[in-house]
């Protein structure tokens, strides 16, 4: 497993992406994330088409925008998601996006390997903490990301009580806050 | 620094995560990111909201992509290297946050007021349909006119303060308020309080204007 989705492999893809424009690098991210974010659009209700379009444009971003890519703040899976959320925004919902004003780190920050270390096993930590919540709690917090849903959306869709829902994501946060401890 | 601000009235989770997962209306995500732009502990909350998506992003399945379409995006990409990082653009200080400023191109001084009666100004922000945001001036020591609420409404203070019946409100402090809130915000007396307000219902101001013209005024 934590070769599989080692975050280890993604962030040196994504380096080599970036320092070398290595192309074989990128075809690697591209054949392990570009299901997955069309999988996420086409959960959010895109059809597969647009779905497969949009994950094209999100990795082209990948590319262009790899000077972006910070491994002390952020998993290459977390990157690519904030790329996808933010393209569904763009091109399916047709709004803009307002995003936090930067933190810069000052001049010349070269990333600390103690603190990508330690960000990639938190990551992992996180991943694990998700799979292992009860199903029922796993799957709002799975549907509370794949968007355009609001918590009244998902009480019509699944029957729910909206009180219910709004419980289960605070047990399910309160969940892995605890794991991630 | 002397002027030593905290921020006392947070973000909840509910609207982080919702703001993470993209799933607010783009008026409320100004305000939320204009909040976390001055929030040092909410800023960090986000991005553990962020992350728990990156799991959700590499947990939730796979729909097949063709090897064609990665050879269109290499085609794509093709001849073109991944840009340089730029040089950190110097952002002039202001009062408000760079997302603000996107909104109202520029800083406070670029704000275009429009009465809507007691001395209270504001001015609408342009984000598209089904939530509004609006910068709000409330002269030192006036009241808000009492309001209730059909929907959610948020309410980020960037200058001066505003107290009502929760509390004191100072720059970076955000209120949520919903349909059971009943409350007339009040101006700290010295300085006028300029907020940056969502809803997602109109607000429904008491005795101030006849409901008639709440449409014309867009409030």
């Amino acid at each position: 497993m934590a070769v599989e989705t080692g975050e280890v492999d993604w962030a040196e893809a994504m380096q080599r992406v970036r320092d070398h424009a290595d192309r074989a690098a990128f075809a690697d991210l591209f054949r392990h994330f570009a299901p997955r974010v069309k999988a996420f659009l086409m959960k959010s209700g895109t059809d597969a088409g647009l779905a497969e379009e949009c994950a094209q444009d999100v990795m082209a971003t990948l590319w262009q925008k790899a000077h972006l890519y910070d491994p002390e703040r952020a998993s290459v899976a977390t990157w690519i998601f904030t790329i996808a959320r933010n393209r569904r925004i763009d091109a399916i919902r047709k709004a803009r996006r307002p995003e936090p004003e930067d933190l810069p780190w000052g001049p010349e920050h070269e990333p600390d390997q103690a603190e990508v270390v330690a960000l990639q096993q938190e990551t992992e930590r996180l991943g694990e903490a998700l799979a292992q919540l009860p199903d029922k709690q796993r799957e709002l917090i799975e549907r509370a990301f794949f968007g355009d849903r609001s918590h009244s959306e998902i009480a019509a869709e699944t029957g729910l009580p909206l009180g219910t829902i709004k419980s289960r994501i605070r047990l399910a946060l309160e969940r892995l806050r605890h794991e991630m401890k | 620094m002397m002027t030593m601000t905290t921020i006392t009235h947070h973000l909840t989770d509910d609207l982080l995560m919702a703001y993470a997962a993209g799933t607010l209306p783009e008026a409320f995500s100004l305000v939320i990111a204009t909040h976390v732009s001055l929030c040092d502990d909410c800023r960090a909350r986000l991005s553990g909201f962020e992350a728990l998506g990156g799991s959700v992003l590499e947990c939730a399945g796979v729909a097949e992509m063709s090897e064609a379409s990665l050879h269109a995006v290499l085609a794509r990409i093709s001849g073109t290297a991944p840009a340089k990082a730029p040089e950190p653009a110097a952002r002039p200080k202001g009062v408000f946050p760079a997302p603000l400023q996107d909104y109202v191109r520029g800083d406070l001084d670029a704000v275009r007021w429009r009465p809507v009666g007691m001395g209270v100004r504001q001015a609408i922000l342009q984000t598209e349909k089904g939530a509004t945001v609006r910068l709000l001036h409330i002269p030192a020591g006036a009241a808000v006119p009492d309001h209730g609420h059909r929907g959610t409404e948020l309410t980020l203070v960037l200058k001066g303060a505003f107290r009502d019946e929760e509390g004191r409100y100072a720059r970076g402090d955000i209120e949520i308020a919903d349909e059971a809130t009943e409350h007339t915000p009040i101006a700290e007396p010295g300085e006028d309080c300029i907020c940056l307000a969502a809803t997602d219902a109109p607000l429904r101001f008491r005795g101030l204007m006849p409901r008639l013209a709440q449409p014309f005024l867009r409030i």
